[in-house]
């Protein structure tokens, strides 16, 4: 019961923090004192961190290395900003952009289940290569279709946009690698720091509850899950699910913060999974609170970097390899150790308040 | 004769993926890691490879032969720096360092050489041969690239079954406790095959850049992650099995391309990278490791 | 009536023939031992039995029921619960929680019930604790219910895998050398748990154990298993005069 309570009493201070952060913001925003940069970045980084805090349920409950969340993401964004914008003047604003959350997550989480199914056969580095693999083939595929509607209905091709036979009235939905432009503009601050406070708080019931143990189970010893009973694909299967479902929350929030949505490299694809992961391993394995502060951080750092112009990014590239070394490095942790520079001592308040429990 | 003209090409391409795949499959098999900043050093090689034809005039294999030097010495460098000090931490920790090293590389290349592609020469002169009547030609490049690549293979697998560091690099790779038990210094072990892998790549930066001369800083990233499917697609940790993949993967693509669809070669590719694990989840040379109750 | 049969089980990996025609017959209630020098095939036939290997030949039948070949969760929902050599917990997870997964079968609620917390949640959770910290009050765990299960000390971890094997609800328990590592006194406490768990949970005992002090102490049948054949089966002392069973035991 104690483990309990202390779990719930972290997510509720998580959420009072992002609580907080976020009346900063918009209050910062309302009196004009964000630059127009960072407020752009505002919704981005709920997205991200929405994807973050999903890929840390996969890496660090399921135990399973995912490459490929950014394909998830993809997903999200393209099902929704697919169905706002062919249903734009045809359903009212706020029950189209419901409806366009709901699709978009479940394709996602639809996918994550196809794609689980012969993935999750797999293990270790094999699977990371094999969800990579289905990331790139999402996104590649995402850059060769082609849709668009006229008097005549749907129409669907892998060519090229001549290929579609369209009226001359008709509207071309998703232009290939221009993807879809026009997506009503409808994702907010607000709005994305909500659904990322569900997000938390789905995540955090679900790893405390009897599903979540049992997929803890299956991570810590899967033949010991095995002999006292647990169906291991089954679970399995749901968690993969859920976080692919929470990814595709995040793409629908990115899908309606931008005007034209094309899937590259660099937002839907490896890139994208990977700098995910490294929100979610600088951020803690296993904890989502600390996904969400990297993926807070390690967005707005580049940007406070702006300054130093061209050298903003090697920096970020040399903070990432120091905080590693410092994290994880057996002999800096001795140093560390022998030093009193441990997280604990840093963190010195925590770890009293631990002693007393 | 397109097909012929498609398949050798592909076995070019192919054997370029083999000489990365081989870095990457390499220092797996050693040091357990995927080392996510390889395809950069590829580029840092073309790049090298670039400065010492265009810029300094030099001749093509003294080019080649400082651009293997250098980034041999990178790759000892990340190695040290980056690398070693994680040798006892998590599989993920290193994977991160890694993939840092591979924003540090990307973005020192941008500070250095600007983010404008630049026009690589061709490292091959040699306009190549025709058979058939001038209906089948065969570029030099592509004649160069294979026949390397197989040199280099077949040296490679020489060099670790039959001298003394290259079966100290298959102890390593078996047991790397037992390999210090046994007097086998495991950090100039790996260290050398961080070399090998990186020299390697300083070639097949030259010979990808001349296949397809626009050069950037990012030049490395897709090649990279497709030779790290090609390793895995082979069997990670095997030599012969990089080859296997590497060309596979080069012919599949390129008939993906011609044949299917050019948007889609890519996917393609990956599809068979996922057949082919499902079929055999530890890939085509692959060794299958099963967990003692 | 018998519990466990089993006949002319056997295993090859490749060319080898790790465990063959073996035959054993547990009647309910019994503690059994299973003993043998190393490598004999002990902890293979173990594999079999709780599905982990699928027997190349030979019929295995928990209670009437053919179970052969059957996947390890289905078995142990059977009535197959084990403990292995090498402790497997769920390290990173509670003393609680790791009985808790032992109930996972015996409570039951939807994930969405655990996602949204709906009042079934609460009471199911309830339920599970209240069970699991009487399960644990048996082993004297119960003060240690919130300790991760990694950081428990060596005897309570094997004394914590054997309280989850319990809390699967099994007919028949099988402990893979409960005794290994454990110093005389700890291995007395343990001849001791053992006697309590077979009167508070009615549960049928087969072991593995090199023990002889704990084997001829508790056990009151015995197989002997040298190179993966029977060497000799019966009643514990007879068993343990037969001139085969010494003579595999010290050499001629």
């Amino acid at each position: 019961m104690k483990n309990l309570n202390k779990s719930t009493q972290k997510l509720i201070s998580t959420i009072a923090v992002i609580f907080v952060l976020y009346l900063a913001m918009s209050i910062m925003q309302a009196t004009g004192n964000l630059s127009s940069l960072m407020s752009g970045l505002l919704v981005p980084v709920c997205a991200y961190s929405l994807v973050a805090v999903a890929l840390n349920l996969c890496v660090g409950y399921l135990g399973e290395l995912s490459l490929g969340h950014a394909g998830f993401m993809c997903i999200g964004a393209f099902t929704s900003a697919l169905f706002s914008k062919t249903f734009q003047g045809i359903i009212p604003d706020v029950p189209r952009f419901i409806l366009a959350l709901l699709l978009g997550t479940f394709f996602a989480a639809l996918f994550g289940f196809l794609i689980a199914i012969p993935v999750l056969r797999l293990s270790g580095d094999y699977l990371a290569i094999v969800t990579l693999a289905f990331g790139e083939i999402i996104k590649n595929v995402i850059n060769a279709i082609y849709v668009g509607v006229d008097s005549k209905g749907l129409h669907f091709t892998l060519k090229d946009m001549m290929s579609l036979g369209l009226e001359p009235g008709g509207t071309i939905l998703i232009n290939g690698p221009q993807g879809i432009t026009g997506t009503p503009r409808q994702s907010n601050f607000t709005l994305a720091v909500l659904l990322l406070i569900i997000a938390l708080i789905v995540t955090f019931n679900f790893v405390n509850s009897r599903t979540g143990r049992a997929v803890k189970a299956i991570r810590d010893n899967q033949i010991a899950a095995e002999t006292v009973g647990l169906p291991i694909t089954k679970y399995k299967l749901t968690a993969f699910t859920i976080s692919a479902a929470i990814a595709g929350v995040g793409g629908v929030i990115y899908a309606h913060n931008i005007n034209s949505l094309t899937a590259t490299t660099n937002n839907f694809g490896y890139n994208m999974s990977i700098m995910i992961l490294v929100y979610v391993v600088l951020g803690g394995i296993g904890n989502f609170s600390g996904s969400v502060v990297a993926a807070v951080v390690l967005t707005m750092l580049p940007e406070l970097l702006r300054g130093l112009s061209n050298y903003r990014m090697l920096i970020y590239s040399i903070v990432l390899i120091g905080l590693m070394l410092f994290n994880w490095a057996p002999s800096i942790l001795r140093f560390r150790e022998e030093h009193g520079i441990t997280s604990q001592a840093i963190l010195g308040k925590l770890k009293k308040k631990k002693e007393v429990q | 004769m397109g097909f012929l003209t498609y398949l050798i090409n592909g076995m070019s391409l192919g054997s370029v993926y083999a000489l990365i795949a081989l870095g990457y499959t390499m220092v797996y098999g050693i040091a357990k890691m995927l080392n996510f900043a390889h395809g950069d050093v590829i580029m840092i090689g073309a790049y090298l490879v670039f400065m010492c034809m265009s810029n300094a005039g030099m001749p093509a294999i003294v080019s080649i032969g400082i651009a293997i030097v250098c980034c041999t010495a990178i790759g000892i460098i990340i190695e040290k720096i980056a690398y070693k000090p994680l040798r006892r931490a998590t599989n993920l920790a290193v994977l991160i360092t890694a993939i840092g090293v591979s924003y540090f590389l990307q973005n020192m290349a941008l500070l250095i050489f600007g983010s404008n592609p630049v026009s690589f020469t061709s490292v091959v002169k040699w306009q190549g041969i025709e058979l058939a009547d001038g209906q089948l030609k065969i570029t030099g490049n592509a004649i160069v690239t294979i026949v390397t690549c197989l040199v280099i293979m077949f040296a490679l697998m020489w060099f670790v079954k039959n001298t003394k560091p290259g079966q100290a690099m298959r102890a390593v790779s078996e047991d790397k406790d037992a390999a210090v038990l046994m007097g086998i210094n495991v950090n100039a072990t790996i260290s050398l095959t961080f070399a090998i892998g990186s020299g390697l790549a300083a070639i097949a930066g030259a010979l990808l850049c001349s296949a397809y001369p626009s050069l950037n800083p990012y030049t490395g990233s897709m090649p990279g992650i497709k030779a790290f499917t090609a390793a895995v697609f082979g069997g990670i940790g095997s030599i012969p099995g990089a080859l296997i993949g590497g060309l596979l993967l080069g012919v599949i693509e390129i008939l993906a391309k011609a044949y299917i669809s050019s948007q889609l070669a890519d996917a393609i590719v990956f599809a068979v990278l996922i057949i082919v694990l499902l079929v055999k989840p530890t890939g085509i040379l692959g060794k299958q490791i099963k967990e003692k109750v | 009536m018998a519990l466990l049969e089993v006949t002319n089980l056997g295993i090859s990996f490749g060319g080898l023939r790790a465990v063959d025609e073996f035959n054993l017959t547990i009647d309910e209630g019994e503690l059994y031992g299973l003993i043998g020098p190393n490598g004999a095939g002990k902890t293979t036939v173990f594999n079999m039995l709780t599905g982990i290997y699928k027997p190349t030949d030979g019929k295995i039948f928990l209670g009437g029921t053919d179970i052969t070949g059957k996947k390890t969760a289905e078995i142990n929902k059977a009535g197959i619960a084990r403990t292995f050599q090498n402790i497997r917990l769920f390290g990173d997870q509670s003393v609680l929680d790791n009985v808790k997964i032992g109930l996972h079968n015996s409570f039951e609620y939807g994930t969405a019930t655990g996602i949204f917390r709906l009042p079934k949640y609460f009471t199911v959770e309830k339920q599970m604790d209240e069970k699991a910290l009487s399960i644990l009050s048996v082993f004297n765990l119960d003060k240690d219910a919130d300790v991760l299960a990694s950081n428990l000390p060596y005897g309570k971890q094997r004394q914590l895998e054997i309280a989850r094997a319990l809390a699967t609800k099994p007919k028949l328990l099988l402990l893979d050398e409960p005794a290994a590592g454990m110093n005389p006194n700890e291995t007395k406490d343990l001849m001791d748990t053992i006697a309590l768990i077979r009167k508070e949970f009615g549960v049928t005992i087969l072991l593995i154990e090199h023990d002889m002090k704990l084997v001829s102490g508790i056990c009151e049948k015995l197989t002997v298993l040298n190179f993966g054949r029977v060497l000799s089966q019966g009643v514990t002392t007879e068993v343990l005069n037969d001139p085969e069973v010494i003579k595999a035991y010290l050499g001629e």
